[in-house]
């Protein structure tokens, strides 16, 4: 007999993570009028929640041992100069990514 | 006008293409190294599409976690997508037929383009969102399916390339930045979760934080708060 349990796991999974995406959308539907404070809620989250993803990518760093989170901070200063100077997304992500690339596989 | 909307869309996606290339490759490897073979890969990454969201997952099946366990486990992972939909749903309003599978792919790399994107007057929206969802989706699912099949023979080391996620969301937070004159919500969303990490540890403090984050939106509603303005005006 094969074990069903793993399938089992996966389906609940999709389950629950379709159920978090799919709330919002059922709790507040198009067309029916919503607490203000949802939609101001709505307009100021994004900046907030980008910021929390910035430092979400870095939950895995640790600043106390060698290289001290260095290669992370070097290419991310790197990424920002760029955008500011050029503002262009694809030259900032892939330069940020090979000099992130070229700290790991070589320097550090 | 579809065509247009492809096109920018298949341009926006190119850096979450190199991420998503990159995390299911290892996620693909990860998946065979427990012993799950590739159908797995393509079952896992076609019905959850969610990078931390399966990650974690791996361990819960390999550790024959119970069903309740696996699911609560989930949903404190990913109850930040809560958070994204409630802003989103008057981006995502109209969007018909398409709506339930843009919902279904709302990951943190789509929504961190959609939620910030400022589309020219010839694109239309719900193709472009509906484009972008699908490429990125079809990146995760090719990216988790060559990991498990030939992962372990790659001729090349791919470290780092991952980071195309963190570039990609420090670029939007840049550009964010530039736009707008109210840096509050932007310093508040990092220096809280930042906070969160140190107090709570790598693996809880997501949640807390979004609460928190939440709740310092609250708080500085009567600063903050653009919409009511409007509103009031009209009322």
């Amino acid at each position: 007999m094969t074990d069903l349990h793993p399938l089992w796991q996966v389906l609940v999974m999709a389950a629950v993570i379709a159920f978090t995406r799919f709330l919002p959308f059922l709790a507040f539907p198009e067309g029916r009028r919503r607490p203000r404070v949802i939609t101001y809620l709505g307009s100021v989250l994004p900046y907030a929640i980008i910021g929390m993803l910035v430092v979400y990518c870095f939950k895995g760093v640790s600043v106390f041992t060698y290289p001290y989170g260095l290669p992370e901070l070097i290419a991310a200063a790197f990424v920002v100069g760029m955008h500011v100077w050029l503002r262009n997304t694809l030259v900032s992500v892939f330069g940020g990514v090979a000099v992130y690339m070229i700290l790991v596989q070589l320097v550090f | 006008m579809r065509k247009k909307s492809f096109k920018r869309a298949f341009r926006d996606s190119l850096p979450i293409m190199a991420g998503y290339l990159a995390l299911g490759i290892g996620y693909g490897v990860l998946l065979q190294s427990k012993g799950y073979s590739f159908w797995w890969a393509i079952l896992m990454s076609c019905t959850m599409f969610a990078g931390s969201g399966q990650y974690a997952g791996v361990d819960f099946m390999a550790s024959g976690a119970s069903l309740l366990t696996t699911a609560f486990m989930t949903l404190i992972i990913n109850c930040r997508h809560f958070f994204y939909g409630v802003s989103l749903l008057d981006k995502y309003r109209g969007t018909g037929i398409f709506k339930p599978y843009l919902i279904f792919g709302l990951t943190d790399e789509t929504y961190s383009i959609t939620a910030t994107v400022k589309l020219e007057k010839d694109i239309s929206p719900k193709h472009y969102y509906f484009f972008l969802t699908a490429l990125n989706h079809s990146y995760w699912i090719t990216g988790c399916v060559l990991g498990a099949v030939l992962g372990m023979f790659l001729p090349f080391s791919g470290e780092g390339v991952d980071y195309a996620m963190t570039a990609l969301f420090i670029v939007i937070m840049v550009e964010q930045w530039l736009d707008t004159k109210e840096h509050l919500p932007a310093i508040l969303g990092a220096v809280t979760t930042l906070v969160c990490l140190v107090v709570f540890g790598a693996q809880y403090f997501i949640v807390p934080a979004l609460f928190l984050i939440a709740a310092e939106m609250v708080i500085f509603r009567k600063k903050l708060d653009k919409t009511t303005e409007e509103a009031h005006e009209h009322d």
